[in-house]
C-alpha cells in the first residue's frame, strides 16, 4: 500500500472488448474514465484468437482496433491491475487491486467477461490426459500456425469436434447454453478444411445453434462446400488407442445405433463460465447471479444497471455473449452511464 | 406371428390414451425421466452397449410412445453398471428408470388390462 | 409349603411360564430354519478345534455386550450406563436373589417364585448377615432404578443420551415400556410396605418403610405385590413380540454369530435372529446421511428391521438407502443391516436367467506371471486413474493385463445391491472364468465396488488387491520412490473400501510418501459417503449432491490444497463441484515419479 488514493469519476473494469468499447464512448462524451485490466494485454480474450465469426476477420486486427481506441482517447489506462475487491462506501466505490492500491470511482462499470471452461473437469473426454485431445481455443493457437498437425506433426487425417463442453451438463453444474460455440465449431471446421482439405472433419452435436445473421449460411456452406459432417450425439468418453490416436464413443442418435471411431484430434467446445473476477467481484457487491455471473436488474429495460446504485454491468460478464453483442451492450452501458452522471450532482447537493 | 414387415399393420406410430397414462405414471416414479435432451451419451457410453447392439436411449423413447414389445427382453441386457446415470447431461436418473421400466414391462408385475393392451396395440 | 404360597404370584409364574414357552419355540424355528450354508458352518465349528475360540467369543460377547453393553457405552456413556444399569442390574438382582433364597434354605428344596417375593414371604428375615444380603439387594434396585429413571427421562428429552431422536415406537411397544418402568417401582413400594411391618429391608426399603404409617402398609402391602406380580406378568407375555425380545434373543445371535454364521441373500432363521435382537436404541439413525442431509426419517435400520420383523409396508426403506453401512459399523449388536436390506430388495422375477450370453464369445487372454488389472465400467469414465496406473507398472516393470481396457463386464455388484441376485451371478462367472482362464498371479482393481465384490461374492484363486493395497506395497518394498510434494491433502475414505473392506491404512501411507494429510474430522469409519453411492437408485442427483456437500465441507475444513479419494465414483461426485479439486491416489503417485 503506498497510501495514495487516486480518485475517478466513472471506473471500468475489465479490458475486454466491453470495457474499452464503454470506455472510449464515455471518454468522447466527456466522462472521465479509467480503465483496468488484469492482464498483460488487452482483450486477451479476442487475443488468443485466429479469426472471428461470423466474417473470418481478423482477432489481431480488432485487438489492434481496441487498443487504439484507449490511446486515441487518452484513457487512464492499468494493466496487469486486477482488482479483487470492490466495496461501497457513502456515495462511492473504492476499488482495490492486487498489489494493494486503493481507487475511489463515483460510478462503476463492471467489464470483467468470461473465462473458458476448465476442460480438465470432464475427465472422460481426457483433456490433459491424452495427446490428441484439444479445447477450441488450442486450435485457435494451432490455426495461428497456420499449419494443423497431429500429434506425431502430421497431417491429420480426422478432426472431431465435440459441442456442449461445459454447457448444457448438469454434471458439472451449468445448465445453460453458452451460445458462441456452436458457430465457432462450424467456423473452426471450416478453417481446418481450408487448411487441410484431405481431413475428414466430423462436428458432434446435441443441438446446432444458429442463431446469428449469417450463421445458417455458414453451416450450410459447411456442409456443401466442404463436406463437414455434422453428427447429433453426443461423445461419453474417449479413450487412446495403441497409435496415439483418440478413440470415442458416441452414439448417432439419428441413426439410433452407437458409433466408435478413432481421430486424430478431438477438439472439445469449452463453454464460458463467468470469470474468477466476475465471480468474485459480483459476490462482493450482492450482484451475484446463478453460476457466478453478474445479475442486472431486468433484463428488457435495465440491463445494465443492477440493484446497486451507481453499479453497472455490460458484457460477458452476464451471460454468454459474442463480440458484437457485448460491445452494443457496452454503448447501452454508456447510454446509462452518462444519464445517471446527469442526475447524481444534483442528488449529491 | 410375427413376420417383421406385414403389410396389414400400420408402420406409424399411433400414440394410445392408454400408452399416454403408461407414460405419466412412469414420469411419477422418475420425475427426471422428463428432463432427457436425447442426446444420446447414455448409448455412447453403455457397458452392455460396448458387446452388443443394445440402445438404452431407443428403448426409453420406444416406451415414450408406447411402443413396448420385447422392450423388457432387451432391457435384461442391462447390467446397472451406472455408467450412463453416470453421464447424463440432464441429470436423468437412469438406473432408477431401467428398473420401473422392467417393473412397468414385467409380465407379472402388469395387469391383464395391459397385457391385452400391449398385444393389441404392438407390432 | 403353603407359607410359601400366596394368590399374587399367580400373573408372575404364568407370565414367566408363558414367556419360556414362547422363546422356546421362537428359539426352535429360527434355528431349524438356517440354510444348508449356514448349518454347515455351525457343525464346522462345534466339531473341530474352531470350538475352542468360538465358546471363548461366545462367553466374552455376552458378557461384553448383553451385560456390560460395552458397545453402546462406547457410543455415548450415559447411553452405555443406562443400558447396563437396567440389564446388569435386573439380572444381578436375580441372580442375587436366588442365591439368598439358596442361602436362606441351606440350599435346594425351595419354590421358584421365592427369589422373587423373598422378603414377602421371610418375614423374620431381619438377624445378623441378613441386613447384609437386604442392603445388597436394596442397593441393585437402586441401581436399576437409576437406569430406569434415565430411560424416563430419554423419552421426554433424548439429548441427555446424546442422540438426536427418538426411535419411533409402536403403541404396543409403548404399553410395554410403561410396565418394564412400573416393574421396578412396584418392587420398591411393596419391599418397603412390607419392611414397614417386620423390619426385614435394607437401607433404601427400610429408610422407605420406616416412614409409611402402618395401616397405609398393612392396607397397601398385598395390593402392591400383587401390581408387581401382575406388572412382571404383562411384560413377560408381551415380551416375545416387542422389541424387548432383543433381551434374550441377543446372547442367541452372539451364540450363532461366533459359530460362523452370516446372513445369506435369501431370509433365514438367522435374519429372524437379527431381527429380533434390535433393542431399538437409534443409533443408526444417528450417523446416517439421509437423515442428517435430507431429513428422510423412515428408512434406517431401526425402521427397516422393525418393519421387516414385523411384516409392515417398507418399501421405501428397502430402496431409499445409500448402503454406505455407517449405520453398519455403529450397531452396537452387530446387525448385518445391509446385507438383510438387499434381501429385501430381492426383484423376484424381474431376476431373470440367461441375460447375457452375448459375453460368452469374450475371449480370455494369456497372463502367465502377469498381474490382471481391473478398471472397471466406471474407470472408463476416469481415465486419468487407468493411466495413471498404467504408467506406474511399467515404471515398476511390471508386466500386466488390462482385462477391460476397451469394455466392461460389469462385477455384478450394482445388479446384487439392488436385489438381482441371479443376474448378478451370472457376471461373476463371465468374469470369474476370464480370470481364472488367464492364469493371472494377483487381480488388481481400482474400483473399491469391484474390489469388494472380487474379494467377497467372487471366491476367485487368486488373491485379490486394490490398487491402494498394491501401492503401499511398492512403496514399502522401495520398488517405487514418488518424490514428496509440499501439498496438504484430504483423505476421502470410499465407503466399499473403508467401512466395506476395512482399508484405511494403506492409502494414508501412500498418500503420505507424496503429500501431507489433512485432517479430517469425520473419517476412517465415519467417513462421510460421497452420496452418489451405487447402493441408491431413489434418490436424484440433486439430492446426491447435498450429501455430497456435507462429505465435502467435513473434508474441507482443515483448508486441504485437495481431495485424494481411491474410488473412480467418488471422484466423480466430487467433481461435480466446481470449487473441488480431487484427485486419485494413483495420479497423484503418477505424477510425482
Ligand atoms: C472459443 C471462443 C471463440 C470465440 N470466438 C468468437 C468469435 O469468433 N466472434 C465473436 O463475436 N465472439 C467470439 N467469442 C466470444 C467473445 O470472446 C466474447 O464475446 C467477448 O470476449 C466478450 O467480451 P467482454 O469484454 O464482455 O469479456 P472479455 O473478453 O472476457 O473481457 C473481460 C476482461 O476483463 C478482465 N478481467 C476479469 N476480471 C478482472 C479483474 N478482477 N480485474 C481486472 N480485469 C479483469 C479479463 O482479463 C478480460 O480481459 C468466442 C468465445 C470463445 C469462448
Ligand atoms: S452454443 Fe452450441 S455448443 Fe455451445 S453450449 Fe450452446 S448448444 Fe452447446
Ligand atoms: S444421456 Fe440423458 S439426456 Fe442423453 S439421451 Fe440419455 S437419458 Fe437422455
Ligand atoms: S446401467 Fe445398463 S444401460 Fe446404463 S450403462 Fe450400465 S449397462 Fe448400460
Ligand atoms: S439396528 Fe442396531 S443401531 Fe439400529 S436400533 Fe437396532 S440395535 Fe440399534
Ligand atoms: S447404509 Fe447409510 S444411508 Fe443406508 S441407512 Fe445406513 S447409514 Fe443410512
Amino acid at each position: 500500500m503506498d497510501g495514495k488514493i487516486i480518485s475517478i469519476q466513472v471506473a471500468i473494469i475489465g479490458g475486454g472488448p466491453a470495457g474499452i468499447e464503454a470506455a472510449s464512448i464515455l471518454s468522447r462524451y466527456g466522462v472521465q474514465v479509467s480503465l483496468f485490466e488484469g492482464e498483460s494485454k488487452w482483450a486477451h480474450n479476442i487475443g488468443n484468437k485466429f479469426k472471428l465469426f461470423p466474417d473470418f476477420s481478423s482477432a489481431d486486427e480488432l485487438v489492434q482496433t481496441l487498443s487504439q481506441k484507449i490511446v486515441e482517447n487518452q484513457i487512464p489506462a492499468y494493466l496487469s491491475t486486477k482488482i479483487v475487491a470492490l466495496e461501497k462506501q457513502k456515495n462511492a466505490w473504492v476499488l482495490t487491486d492486487e498489489q494493494g492500491r486503493s481507487y475511489v470511482a463515483d460510478t462503476v462499470l463492471l467489464a470483467t467477461g468470461y473465462d473458458i471452461f476448465d476442460a480438465k473437469r470432464k475427465e472422460e473426454l481426457g483433456y490433459g490426459i491424452y495427446n490428441g485431445v484439444m479445447t477450441s481455443v488450442d486450435l485457435e493457437a494451432m490455426l495461428k500456425t497456420g499449419k494443423i498437425t497431429n500429434v506425431l506433426g502430421e497431417q491429420p487425417q480426422c478432426v472431431t469436434f465435440l459441442q456442449c463442453v461445459g454447457s448444457r451438463d448438469e454434471k458439472i453444474g451449468n445448465h445453460y447454453c453458452s451460445k458462441v460455440c456452436c458457430v465457432t465449431a462450424v467456423k473452426q471446421a471450416i478453417e481446418v478444411k481450408k487448411m487441410s482439405p484431405q481431413t475428414d472433419v466430423f462436428v458432434f452435436y446435441m443441438d446446432l445453434r444458429m442463431w446469428g445473421q449469417g450463421f445458417e449460411e455458414l453451416y450450410r456452406e459447411a456442409q456443401e462446400k466442404y463436406s463437414i459432417r455434422f453428427v447429433r450425439g453426443r461423445i461419453s468418453e474417449a479413450a487412446s488407442t495403441f497409435d496415439d490416436r483418440v478413440q470415442i464413443k458416441a452414439e448417432d442418435t439419428l441413426v439410433g445405433q452407437p458409433l466408435k471411431m478413432s481421430t486424430d484430434l478431438l477438439v472439445l467446445m469449452v463453454g464460458m463460465e463467468a470469470s474468477c473476477g466476475t465471480k468474485k467481484l459480483a459476490a462482493c457487491c450482492g450482484i451475484d447471479g446463478e453460476y457466478g455471473f453478474a445479475l442486472s436488474k431486468q433484463p428488457h429495460l435495465a440491463d445494465n444497471q443492477t440493484a446497486q446504485r451507481g453499479l453497472f454491468v455490460a458484457g460477458a460478464c452476464k451471460r454468454p455473449m459474442s463480440i458484437s453483442d457485448a460491445i452494443n451492450d457496452a454503448r447501452a452501458a454508456a447510454t446509462e452511464i452518462v444519464e445517471y452522471l446527469k442526475i447524481v450532482p444534483a442528488n449529491k447537493k | 406371428m410375427d413376420f417383421g414387415f406385414t403389410i396389414s399393420k400400420p408402420r406409424s406410430i399411433e400414440p394410445t390414451e392408454a400408452g399416454k397414462e403408461q407414460l405419466r405414471l412412469l414420469e411419477e416414479q422418475v420425475p427426471t425421466f422428463r428432463r432427457c435432451m436425447n442426446c444420446g451419451g447414455c448409448t455412447a457410453t453403455c457397458s452392455a452397449g460396448h458387446f452388443i447392439n443394445f440402445n438404452i436411449r431407443k428403448v426409453h423413447n420406444l416406451y415414450r410412445w408406447g411402443q413396448y414389445k420385447e422392450l423388457d427382453e432387451e432391457l435384461q441386457k442391462c447390467m446397472l453398471c451406472g455408467k450412463c446415470t453416470l453421464v447424463c447431461p440432464r441429470g436423468v436418473n437412469l438406473r432408477s428408470l431401467i428398473i420401473h421400466l422392467r417393473k412397468a414391462l414385467n409380465k407379472d408385475h402388469l395387469s391383464n388390462d395391459f397385457q391385452h393392451f400391449i398385444r393389441n396395440n404392438n407390432r | 409349603m403353603s407359607s410359601y404360597f400366596h394368590p399374587f404370584i399367580l400373573p408372575f409364574c404364568i407370565g414367566t411360564l408363558v414367556l419360556f414357552v414362547i422363546i422356546a419355540v421362537k428359539f426352535y424355528r429360527w434355528i431349524t430354519t438356517l440354510d444348508r450354508k449356514q448349518k454347515k458352518n455351525v457343525w464346522m465349528s462345534l466339531l473341530t478345534v474352531r470350538v475352542f475360540p468360538a465358546l471363548w467369543r461366545i462367553v466374552k460377547e455376552i458378557v461384553k455386550e448383553v451385560l456390560l453393553h460395552v458397545n453402546i457405552t462406547r457410543y455415548n456413556w450415559r447411553m452405555g450406563y443406562m443400558h447396563r444399569s437396567i440389564a446388569l442390574g435386573w439380572f444381578l438382582l436375580i441372580v442375587t436373589g436366588f442365591v439368598e433364597t439358596l442361602f436362606h434354605f441351606r440350599g435346594g428344596g425351595h419354590l421358584p417364585w421365592l427369589g422373587i417375593f423373598f422378603r414377602f414371604f421371610v418375614r423374620d428375615y431381619t438377624y445378623g448377615i441378613s441386613r447384609v444380603w437386604a442392603d445388597v439387594m436394596d442397593l441393585l434396585l437402586l441401581y436399576v432404578l437409576s437406569g430406569v429413571s434415565i430411560a424416563i427421562f430419554k423419552s421426554i428429552y433424548s439429548r441427555v443420551v446424546g442422540i438426536r431422536k427418538n426411535t419411533k415406537l409402536r403403541w404396543f411397544d409403548i404399553c410395554l415400556r410403561y410396565s418394564l418402568w412400573l416393574i421396578f417401582p412396584m418392587r420398591l413400594l411393596s419391599e418397603s410396605c412390607t419392611a414397614a411391618l417386620t423390619g426385614n429391608g435394607g437401607f433404601l426399603t427400610q429408610g422407605i418403610g420406616d416412614m409409611l404409617p402402618t395401616e397405609f402398609a398393612q392396607v397397601m402391602e398385598v395390593p402392591f405385590w400383587t401390581a408387581y406380580s401382575t406388572c412382571l406378568c404383562v411384560f413377560f407375555v408381551l415380551f416375545p413380540f416387542s422389541r424387548y425380545m432383543h433381551i434374550f434373543t441377543e446372547p442367541l445371535l452372539i451364540v450363532f454369530r461366533s459359530l460362523g454364521v452370516r446372513e445369506s441373500s435369501q431370509p433365514t432363521g438367522y435374519t429372524r435372529m437379527e431381527l429380533n435382537a434390535c433393542s431399538r436404541c437409534g443409533i443408526c439413525i444417528d450417523g446416517c446421511p439421509l437423515d442428517k442431509e435430507l431429513k428422510i426419517n423412515d428408512i434406517q435400520g431401526v425402521y427397516l428391521l422393525r418393519d421387516v420383523r414385523h411384516g409392515l409396508p417398507h418399501r421405501n426403506a428397502t430402496e431409499n438407502c445409500l448402503m454406505c453401512d455407517q449405520c453398519v459399523v455403529d450397531c452396537p449388536v452387530g446387525i448385518e443391516i445391509t446385507e438383510i436390506r438387499k434381501q429385501e430388495r430381492n426383484k423376484g422375477a424381474l431376476d431373470t436367467h440367461d441375460n447375457y450370453r452375448f459375453l460368452d464369445s469374450i475371449q480370455s487372454f494369456n497372463a502367465i506371471g502377469r498381474i490382471a488389472y481391473f478398471g472397471g465400467c466406471m474407470s472408463h469414465l476416469t481415465p486419468g486413474v487407468t493411466e495413471s496406473m498404467k504408467k506406474i507398472f511399467d515404471a515398476v516393470g511390471q508386466k500386466y493385463w488390462m482385462m477391460d481396457e476397451d469394455k466392461t463386464i460389469c462385477c455384478g455388484r450394482p445388479l446384487l445391491q439392488q436385489g438381482f441376485i441371479a443376474q448378478a451371478a451370472e457376471l461373476r462367472r463371465k468374469n470369474a472364468h476370464l480370470i481364472v482362464e488367464s492364469h493371472a498371479q494377483y487381480l488388481v482393481t481400482s474400483c473399491p465396488i469391484c474390489y469388494q465384490s472380487f474379494k467377497k461374492e467372487y471366491n476367485l484363486p487368486i488373491k485379490v488387491i486394490h490398487h491402494t493395497e498394491y501401492l503401499a506395497a511398492l512403496i514399502r518394498l522401495g520398488k517405487l520412490k514418488p518424490h514428496k510434494t509440499g501439498l496438504k491433502v484430504a483423505y476421502h475414505d470410499p465407503c466399499e473400501l473403508g467401512r466395506g473392506c476395512n482399508i484405511y491404512d494403506e492409502p494414508r501411507e501412500v498418500l503420505q510418501a507424496v503429500a501431507e494429510l489433512a485432517r479430517v474430522q469425520k473419517e476412517r469409519e465415519h467417513s462421510i459417503c460421497c452420496g452418489h453411492s451405487l447402493g441408491n437408485t431413489a434418490l436424484d442427483v440433486e439430492k446426491q449432491d447435498k450429501v455430497r456437500d456435507a462429505a465435502l465441507r467435513n473434508l474441507k475444513a482443515d483448508h486441504p490444497d485437495l481431495i485424494a479419494t481411491a474410488c473412480p465414483m467418488c471422484k466423480k461426485a466430487f467433481q461435480r463441484d466446481r470449487y473441488t479439486t480431487v484427485k486419485d491416489i494413483a495420479e497423484l503417485i503418477a505424477e510425482q515419479l
